[in-house]
């Protein structure tokens, strides 16, 4: 997949909303592969939203999003199973991981459908991100920050043309962010891959090409 | 371990599983027990002996002490009675009994010795009533063996009465249809002997039945210008259970070996009464694959968000029903086969029983209750399956509403 374009694409919760400014909302936008893109936010204006839409599992809005010319609203299951699986990852805010399933099981779960990575890559992630030794820890004993770096591992499980991090860093400290960045740019760049990275405040530090304002 | 299913098998109750296990496996049991059952009891009824056709009767009339024993009326059928017989429309067939008018004596031959001989009659029916191997159903002139139907009273006679008593083997019925009868007929100032051989025996006529060819030709030979009396009919009727027939013979003090007509009449009772059960049976299963419905439709529920997630991650709605989808399958196959075992398992001891009182008992297969039990395994499979799968694409199009 090489682009996705959005046209006058609005929540349909801001219809009748007079003063937006916004780069995105409302806008024609597009997209590209290879490209690192930063969306910045304030609270409330539909940061995951964006993100909801664009993998495809809401779609309250208006306007219109095309994948490569074609609009997504009608896409059937399948081509959203397959898309989640080969061209598009998603880094939840809300992490989206399971409790009763360890750190390493989490990042396994995807990796087992997807088959991209081998376990000693995924070992090496671990103790490049500095928790080498949670890897059989339950989620639910883990901090949130050690969770975020759980779930960017789950992300980079698949092959991907475009990866989403919704404020991917909320709860790291520097020296913790800069390995997930480091490890975000190394993989999006080995595959060619797009980075759209949300932010409220603390943003990761990637080398952006564009910034967007929501 | 199966990581998908470490994170769906959250929640499971093993109380409601065992509920629907024990309710299916119930359910099961009686509707497939009830099927058996009903195959293995009515051999017993249907009892088919193989040289009598099933629907024919054999009519007689009734023997009284004041017509036929001090007046000596006959009790034959005369012309016009057969004539009006084969005008009944309940009536398919009517054959005759062609009594012997020469005399008989037999006698068992074991080993070259003659062991135990009586007096006897022969009696023959049209060959197309007796259902046995053309082949060795005939009797050509010059032939020296003449194919014999005993009734089976007989044999028993003889294994339980005669051999006993003079400590000779008894022999099975495997064994009689190679041993010889001696047979001596005289009549018409001659004797002749002849070798009986046995080709069956049957529980429906007290007679020594031969063919038809056997007898024109001896009756010819041996008892020439004697008038033979046909003293007993055969009917070839379509429904056995027919009111009519019923009627007709007792409008014309006809008597028959009605042992058909109760056993079809038994069977009509034993139809309807397991009939019942089978049906309870299936509204036990029925009720059992709700609770299962509604245990797996409430494990889904519970694990929506688990789900849901999945999903997310790229798990199709097939990959998320897999789970369940094996689950209720290995459920309902556990059922299945522990069923079979339970029915087998009852299914030898009542056997065992009915065989006590028919020592001929032979029970039917276990190939419809199999297949109706694959069937209905096959059913119950491919509903939860496809229930299941469109839960879960519920759940698919659920999360784009509600979030």
């Amino acid at each position: 997949m090489e682009r996705i374009e959005l046209k006058k694409v609005l929540p349909q919760v801001f219809n009748g909303k007079t003063n937006i400014q916004s780069d995105i909302w409302g806008q024609d936008v597009c997209f590209e592969k290879g490209t690192f893109y930063l969306v910045e936010a304030d609270s409330g204006t539909g940061k995951s939203s964006l993100c909801s839409y664009l993998y495809g599992y809401r779609n309250d809005y208006e306007g219109t999003i095309q994948f490569d010319q074609t609009d997504i609203a009608h896409y059937p299951i399948s081509q959203w199973v397959e898309l989640r699986r080969r061209h598009i990852a998603l880094l939840w805010q809300e992490l989206r991981l399971f409790p009763e399933l360890t750190a390493w099981e989490n990042v396994q779960i995807k990796n087992q459908m997807t088959g991209f990575r081998t376990d000693l890559q995924i070992a090496q992630w671990f103790e490049q991100l500095g928790i080498g030794d949670k890897r059989n820890s339950l989620i639910g004993q883990m901090s949130y920050g050690q969770q975020q770096r759980v779930a960017l591992m789950r992300t980079l499980c698949q092959p991907a043309d475009f990866i989403f991090a919704d404020e991917p860093i909320s709860h790291l400290d520097d020296q913790n962010s800069k390995q997930m960045a480091a490890l975000l740019t190394q993989e999006a760049k080995r595959q060619g891959a797009a980075v759209i990275t949300t932010s409220i405040g603390k943003r990761l530090e990637l080398d952006y090409d564009t910034t967007y304002k929501l | 371990m199966d990581l998908v299913w470490k994170l769906l098998k959250q929640h499971i109750s093993k109380l409601q599983f065992t509920g629907f296990f024990l309710a299916n496996l119930l359910g099961m049991t009686i509707v497939l027990l009830g099927i058996q059952f009903y195959n293995d009891a009515t051999k017993v009824f249907d009892g088919k002996e193989g040289f009598m056709k099933e629907d024919y009767f054999i009519v007689s009339k009734k023997v009284s002490t004041l017509s036929n024993t001090i007046f000596k009326q006959s009790t034959a059928f005369s012309a016009d009675e057969l004539e009006q017989m084969k005008e009944q429309t309940f009536v398919e067939k009517v054959g005759v009994f062609t009594p012997s008018g020469f005399k008989v004596r037999a006698g068992l031959n074991l080993m070259g010795i003659s062991q135990m001989s009586t007096d006897m009659f022969f009696e023959s029916v049209p060959d197309e009533f007796v259902d046995t191997d053309p082949k060795k159903w005939q009797f050509r002139e010059g032939d020296h063996f003449i194919p014999i139907i005993l009734p089976r009273d007989y044999l028993d006679l003889y294994n339980f009465g005669f051999a006993q008593s003079k400590n000779l083997p008894t022999i099975s019925e495997g064994v009689a249809t190679s041993v010889t009868l001696d047979i001596n007929i005289r009549g018409n100032g001659r004797v002749d002997h002849f070798d009986g051989r046995i080709v069956g025996f049957t529980n429906r006529l007290n007679t020594l039945l031969v063919p038809q060819g056997f007898m024109d030709w001896a009756n010819k030979n041996y008892a020439p210008g004697k008038k033979v009396e046909n003293s007993r009919v055969i009917l070839k009727v379509g429904n056995p259970a027919d009111q009519n027939l019923a009627k007709y013979l007792q409008d014309h003090r006809y008597q028959t070996d009605n042992s058909k007509l109760k056993s079809s009449k038994t069977a009509f009772v034993l139809r309807m009464v397991l009939g019942i059960v089978t049906t309870v049976g299936i509204v036990i299963c029925l009720l059992a694959f709700y609770i299962l419905m509604l245990s797996i439709y409430l494990l889904i529920q519970k694990n929506s968000s688990k789900l849901e997630d999945l999903m997310l991650l790229g798990y199709s709605p097939a990959d998320a029903a897999r789970p369940y989808q094996k689950l209720s399958l290995a459920l309902n196959a556990a059922v299945f086969l522990l069923a079979i075992a339970v029915v087998l398992l009852i299914r030898s001891t009542y056997t065992e029983r009915i065989g006590s009182y028919f020592p001929n008992y032979e029970s039917a297969g276990i190939t419809t209750t199999l297949l109706v039990g694959i069937g209905l395994f096959v059913l119950v499979a491919v509903f939860n399956h496809m229930l299941i799968g469109r839960k879960m694409t519920k759940i698919w199009g659920q999360k784009k509403k509600t979030t």
